[in-house]
């Protein structure tokens, strides 16, 4: 048995370093080009949009591009600057003119401090990747209540679904809010029993990715357990 | 103490663990074994059982080991005190200091590391039981490892070693043979291109006993490259399951 | 390197705590589950390797000759080690000071719980008074981290233990025999949050917790090593529910660990 095959509705598991294609095709993300032949580099799907050849990866860091919105955590702060990890290789900084109040030279803890969880843009990155944050464009902001859950970047595309179709599902299944940062970090608020049955659902989508059917699947179980389970709570939004 | 000379193989070309003179001993790879590392993997290999862990790429804080243009790799090759018959003291030896650094230089010549300046890539080689061959083994699951932190590679690295006893050219050197045979060739190979990132040897060999030797461990790492594919699609396929089609990219929403 | 947790889940946590509940849906005083596997190491006398959730350690144990120490010239030795490995956590840096100080406060620890208790009955191990008695290193690494090590270093060390033959006749001195064991001695490990306290921590808890108490019991209940740890205080009520507590699970464990 030639494991390459695995993968069933032609879509093909790939490895690093397994050929994927010739001239004909253009080296995509996931793929390097070698003497007139397209390589996979990352563990993943093999995918092929016109003549693009990619590998969708299973896993791997985040490598933050501007514009992205993300959801960070404190980890520091200077006299006019905080240092935000993002689960990214590199740590953001955010410096005081990119956020909306006017924080004076040395009193940066009175805004944000070591733990604080926020909601920010990439606005900037250098050719050796400092990264730099804003919070100053609307809804940009530090999150007061709720939880943040994590899931691998890759599958943020899954979470956030066809234009958008798994996380309406999820918003209107539950009364809750929520911020999907492309860094893979969510943010959801509501009541702790709504934020549970998501986070579950997130879960799900997450050790799932690679099945068909996912989202009737989603529906099923956020259908299901608001019958069985909530009580007195929660209608379709 | 003197060692006698025994006979390593017998009148049938048989080892003395049965095996001919280009066999492998049994492997078993497990990819993804544990929680907090980036990626892992954990490989039983004869006597052998080493775990790794890959953390990274992640932003170094030693500031003058930074590049700025390409992540460092930095492998950590331990020995646990219990892995060997006479308890070894903990910490890093002479011995350890050197496999570290081949084994450093063999995947950074396989990583591509462009993507990530002033990072480290950390890859912790924990053997836990050592019976000959721990390089080519954690090499092996090393690049697994690797594969499963979704980092990118030019290829998986598979690794194994020839040698020669009694006289004749054979794959993969248990420990007793290891010990008394006349020459080991480690060897590490990108088997999807036939580059070669890891070549170590000892003892003595003909350049007809080198072309042969190589030529065993370069036909068993193409089976030892099977070995790490079907790990690696065990933990990202489990059976039965079919993959989904893709979805555009989502934008974020509130 | 110290591992920030987020605000968001400090709240989260003691939110849950006024309810007896907590994050991963254990009640208070709820040990996780655990998993032993025994005899995985050829090259070690004694071996195991123990999953207590997240966390997962690899004992091993080698039997070697040495020369006692001056002071108990009639006594076997036990040399205990805890080894951090940065595989198991990214706060985990080798050779950092921090990691090695928190790698022998545990591995003292579990020493003291083994010795105390008179586990191993060192006495039986003497060949020659003053000369030569039988070593018994106990090496513990530290492969995956979720959160009480004191416990899972304590569970681990007595599977590798029990069972152990001594390879007497690998050194000309006899036949092999069985390492002799009395009691068995239980860790349990609780932190402080807030006005609660949790029997085995997580890693989040863990980095949260304003204080931490490692009891140890025997079979008869009675105490073996106590260990307080991290700045924040406890009231004897806090100390004596640990107690208690640690009897009463202990004896639990302790059954788990006989049975494999």
């Amino acid at each position: 048995m030639n494991p390459t095959n695995v993968s069933n509705n032609d879509r093909k598991f790939v490895l690093p370093g397994d050929l994927l294609g010739d001239e004909k095709f253009r080296s995509g993300s996931g793929t390097y080009g070698r003497d007139g032949k397209i390589y996979a580099s990352r563990i993943g799907i093999l995918n092929i949009s016109r003549d693009f050849i990619n590998v969708i990866p299973f896993s791997g860091a985040y490598v933050p591009k501007p514009g992205d919105s993300v959801i960070g955590k404190v980890i520091d702060n200077g006299p006019s600057s905080w240092m935000v990890s993002i689960h990214s290789p590199y740590i953001a900084l955010l410096h005081t003119n990119d956020v909306q109040p006017n924080i004076k030279y040395g009193e940066t803890g009175k805004f944000l401090k070591a733990g604080d969880t926020v909601l920010a843009k990439i606005s900037n990155i250098n050719e050796i990747k400092k990264i730099q944050l804003t919070m100053k464009e609307h809804g940009l902001r530090k999150l007061d209540d709720g939880q943040v859950i994590h899931i691998p970047h890759s599958k943020v595309p899954r979470v956030i679904g066809k234009g958008g179709s798994m996380i309406s599902l999820l918003k209107q299944n539950t009364d809750t809010k929520m911020f999907v940062g492309q860094n893979g970090a969510i943010w959801i608020d509501g009541e702790p029993g709504d934020i549970e049955r998501v986070s579950k659902a997130i879960r799900m989508i997450d050790e799932r990715t690679q099945m068909s059917g996912l989202t009737d699947m989603v529906r099923e179980y956020l259908e299901g357990h608001e019958n069985n389970e909530d009580r007195d709570d929660t209608e379709e939004g | 103490m003197k060692l006698v000379k025994e006979k390593l193989i017998d009148g049938d070309g048989k080892r003395r663990d049965g095996r001919t003179f280009d066999m492998l001993r049994p492997i078993k790879i497990d990819a993804g074994p544990l929680k907090n590392a980036d990626g892992s993997a954990y490989i039983e290999w004869g006597n052998n059982k080493i775990m790794v862990g890959v953390y990274g790429p992640r932003e170094l804080q030693q500031k003058h080991l930074q590049e700025p243009d390409r992540a460092i790799v930095q492998v950590q090759y331990t020995m646990a005190s219990f892995s060997v018959e006479d308890r070894k003291k903990p910490g890093q030896g002479r011995r350890e200091n050197e496999i570290s650094k081949i084994l450093s230089e063999a995947l950074e010549g396989v990583i591509i590391s462009d993507q990530y300046p002033r990072t480290a890539i950390n890859v912790f080689i924990e053997v836990l039981e050592a019976g000959a061959g721990t390089r080519c083994a954690g090499l092996t699951a090393a690049s697994v490892a690797l594969a499963d932190a979704g980092i990118p590679m030019r290829g998986l690295v598979a690794s194994c070693a020839a040698g020669k006893i009694d006289g004749q050219v054979v794959l993969d050197l248990d420990k007793l043979e290891d010990n008394i045979g006349d020459a080991d060739l480690p060897v590490g190979i990108i088997p999807t291109t036939g580059e070669i990132v890891l070549l170590q040897m000892d003892g003595h060999l003909s350049d007809l006993e080198f072309e042969k030797a190589f030529g065993l461990a370069r036909d068993a790492c193409m089976k030892i490259h099977e070995l790490q594919r079907e790990a690696l699609s065990r933990k990202y396929f489990n059976e039965g399951e079919s993959p989904k089609e893709d979805e555009p990219d989502g934008e974020v929403t509130s | 390197m110290k591992d920030i947790v987020p605000e968001l889940k400090i709240e989260q946590i003691k939110k849950l705590a006024l309810d007896g509940e907590r994050l991963d849906g254990r009640s208070l005083d709820q040990f996780r589950e655990f998993t032993i596997e025994k005899d995985i190491i050829g090259t070690a006398e004694g071996s195991a390797r123990l999953k207590l959730g997240g966390t997962e350690v690899l004992v091993g144990v080698k039997i070697g000759l040495g020369k006692p120490y001056s002071n108990k010239p009639d006594h076997g030795m036990l040399a205990t080690s805890v080894e951090l490995k940065s595989i198991a956590h990214h706060t985990f840096e080798p050779f950092q000071a921090t990691t090695k100080a928190k790698a022998i406060e545990i591995s003292r620890v579990v020493d003291r719980g083994i010795r105390e208790s008179g586990m191993i009955d060192l006495e039986k191990l003497c060949m020659e008074p003053g000369k030569k008695v039988w070593m018994a290193n106990l090496d513990i690494m530290v492969l995956d981290f979720d959160g009480n090590i004191f416990d899972a270093s304590t569970l681990g060390a007595l599977a590798a233990l029990k069972d152990i033959i001594v390879p007497a006749s690998n050194f000309d001195l006899g036949e092999d025999f069985q390492l002799p064991l009395g009691e068995m001695p239980v860790s349990t490990t609780f932190v402080k949050i807030g006005d609660h306290i949790m029997l085995d921590p997580t890693a989040t808890e863990e980095a949260v917790a304003d204080a931490r108490l490692t009891v140890t019991t025997d079979t008869l209940g009675n105490l073996r090593a106590m260990q307080k740890g991290l700045s924040g205080v406890l009231y004897y009520e806090d100390v004596t529910k640990a107690i208690k507590d640690s009897i009463s699970i202990g004896n639990m464990i302790r059954e788990t660990v006989r049975g494999n």
